[in-house]
């Protein structure tokens, strides 16, 4: 007993097993392990194989990145932004830009909207792609279903380099518009890729969705309830896979979402089995509002004239821009002061934010349980920890 | 049938596995140092200097101005500007950079410096074997490193290098104009270097 660490002794003690009934075992998960998607760290007690505590440890990857934009120019930060969700970067910049964009009063051309909406949307189908990949991967489904999810993100990825530059830190938003306009063929290019993207979708679903191994470790596994979820503050596919309709397209109808008929798919029982259907057929919905924004994008200009990229000051004020994220609703929160820097400079992280019910979820199932639920949130460290 | 569900997504495993011998859709494996996926035009790396004609010294385009180093977000860009001037791609007298340096370990590739740059002097390259055994002096690039033909840019980058150059041309005319309204003789006697460097880079395109 004296050869154990204080801090292990108390976690014990504070949970009554000091009387001896039964044995409590700590078991930290992570940080370094492929499960938890970056540097994350799960420090379990366990009573058997059943979880009877969980606190998540995060911070691994800080970087200091609010501080950092204070102290550099608006442009400046805009491809630190890139670096909080890796795998959606150009949705990143874009909550980012309409923050600025609110705070400093630009217009963005018709033809950037649409541009922005496309690439949003392909970040989202990529996302979630690879999402349900790592999830089967966690699931114990070894390869093929991520690397039949790759295949495809990697289409994705191919258009993102060929527009931006950079497959995934791609920095192409900009307050008023985007950086660069489309080079050609990549609307051709983007609208094949569209249009084969369903096959995967129906493919993937033959290949998993009545898998009777899929179906016995998700449904009813790990359920977050409605009033949890709205109590929790979470977001995105989480919150509607419990059954609550609340998308930011739809309820902000920022940018030009309000154009674009689509619907917002909600699960019934918040289980990890809804949560995974939720991004199925959120993918769906993308490729629809994908097919309506490829047919409409009309010509014209990428940029608002008026807005300077060096010397950008914008007056005064505050402003809170959010967009949903394909993780669930991303905001910048700005304080200017009138100077080339903010004053204050706040991300909300939907990834975090989602964080904070995993112990709820995981109380009472076991380890490798846990490994899918907290697998289901989705989160990216990157954005996490900032 | 308890099973069924793992049958169909066999099926869907062999279809993905024997349709690789037939489909190129499915087989997207690349034999990396063998095989190469043909180079993006728009990919970015790391940033270069571009210089007119064949002297990379006396065709530097970089006026030595600091807005990059200033607005490079990670600040991985270093400049001391010279003492003396020469003549720059539009032909007028200006500062050049005594150093330069760009050090690629700190460098993000977030293509800010090319943006703000006026001179159409600093751009992206798509070189991406860089690997050295040698962190410090090999991942301190100085100006000889950086230094690129505008020849060079226009291979990897055709499209922007053309509205780079139509750009520069436009200049060089109004430039030439002034100085010829201003003072004849004085310009012949400047401009002849600058203007050979800048009509020799555009006809290689």
């Amino acid at each position: 007993m004296e050869m154990n660490a204080p801090a292990v002794q108390d976690l014990i003690a504070n949970d009554g097993a000091a009387n001896g009934d039964e044995a409590l075992l700590e078991l930290s998960l992570g940080p370094h392990h492929p499960s938890t998607h970056g540097v994350f760290r799960m420090d379990v007690v366990l009573d058997g194989e059943r979880v009877v505590k969980l606190k998540p440890v995060f911070g691994y990857l800080h970087r200091n990145h609010e501080k950092i934009a204070e102290s550099t120019s608006y442009l400046g930060s805009m491809p630190y932004t890139d670096r909080l969700d890796y795998i959606g970067s150009l949705t990143n910049n874009w909550a980012y830009a309409l923050a600025v964009e609110k705070l400093a009063g630009v217009q963005v051309p018709e033809r950037a909207e649409y541009i922005r909406v496309i690439t949003a949307e392909l970040t989202r189908l990529q996302n979630h792609a690879s999402t349900i990949g790592f999830l089967t991967q966690e699931m114990g489904a070894s390869g093929s279903p991520l690397m039949y999810s790759f295949r495809e993100r990697e289409k994705i990825l191919d258009l993102f380099e060929s527009l931006t530059g950079s497959r995934m830190m791609c920095n192409y938003m900009r307050f008023g518009g985007c950086r660069v306009d489309l080079p050609s063929g990549w609307l051709e290019q983007t609208r094949k890729v569209v249009a084969e993207f369903p096959r995967f979708l129906d493919e993937f679903e033959r290949l998993l969705a009545g898998n009777e191994i899929l179906l016995a470790r998700t449904q009813g596994v790990g359920v977050l309830s409605r009033d949890l979820a709205i109590q929790g503050g979470v977001t995105g596919p989480i919150l509607r896979a419990s059954g609550v309709n609340y998308d930011i397209r739809k309820v902000d109808k920022y940018g030009i979402y309000d154009r674009f008929d689509f619907r917002v798919p909600i699960g019934e029982h918040g289980d990890v089995y809804d949560r995974y259907m939720v991004r199925m057929l959120e993918m769906r919905e993308s490729l629809k509002i994908l097919g309506q924004a490829l047919r409409d994008i009309p010509p014209g200009a990428i940029m608002d004239t008026k807005t300077k990229i060096r010397g950008f000051r914008p007056k005064a004020g505050e402003a809170y821009g959010r967009i949903e994220s394909p993780k669930g609703e991303l905001g910048f929160f700005l304080i200017s002061d009138g100077s080339p820097n903010p004053y204050r400079y706040r991300v909300r992280p939907p990834s975090l934010i989602n964080l904070t019910v995993l112990e709820d979820m995981c109380l009472g199932s076991n380890v490798s349980d846990t490994i899918v639920i907290f697998g289901t949130i989705d989160i990216v460290l990157g954005e996490v920890d900032r | 049938m308890l099973g069924e569900g793992i049958a169909k997504g066999f099926v869907e495993t062999a279809r993905n596995f024997f349709g690789s011998y037939l489909s190129k859709d499915r087989l997207t494996t690349v034999q990396y140092p063998e095989e190469r996926l043909p180079q993006i035009e728009a990919t970015r790396d790391f940033p270069f200097l571009v210089y007119d004609g064949d002297d990379w010294q006396a065709g530097l385009r970089c006026v030595g101005c600091q807005i990059c180093e200033k607005e490079c977000p990670p600040k991985c860009i270093y400049i001391e500007k010279s003492k003396d001037k020469k003549p720059d791609a539009v032909g007028k007298l200006q500062f050049f950079p005594a150093v330069f340096n760009i050090d690629v370990s700190v460098c993000m590739s977030c293509q800010i410096c090319v943006e703000v740059c006026p001179f159409e002097a600093i751009k992206m390259d798509t070189e991406f074997e860089l690997s050295t055994d040698d962190r410090f002096g090999g991942l301190l690039w100085d100006k000889a490193r950086l230094s690129k033909s505008n020849a060079y840019y226009g291979k990897i980058h055709p499209t922007d290098a053309a509205v780079s150059d139509a750009l520069l041309a436009e200049e060089k005319a109004k430039a030439e104009a002034k100085a010829k309204a201003a003072n004849e003789p004085m310009a012949n006697s400047t401009l002849p270097n600058a203007l050979q460097a800048v009509s020799g880079a555009s006809s290689t395109q």
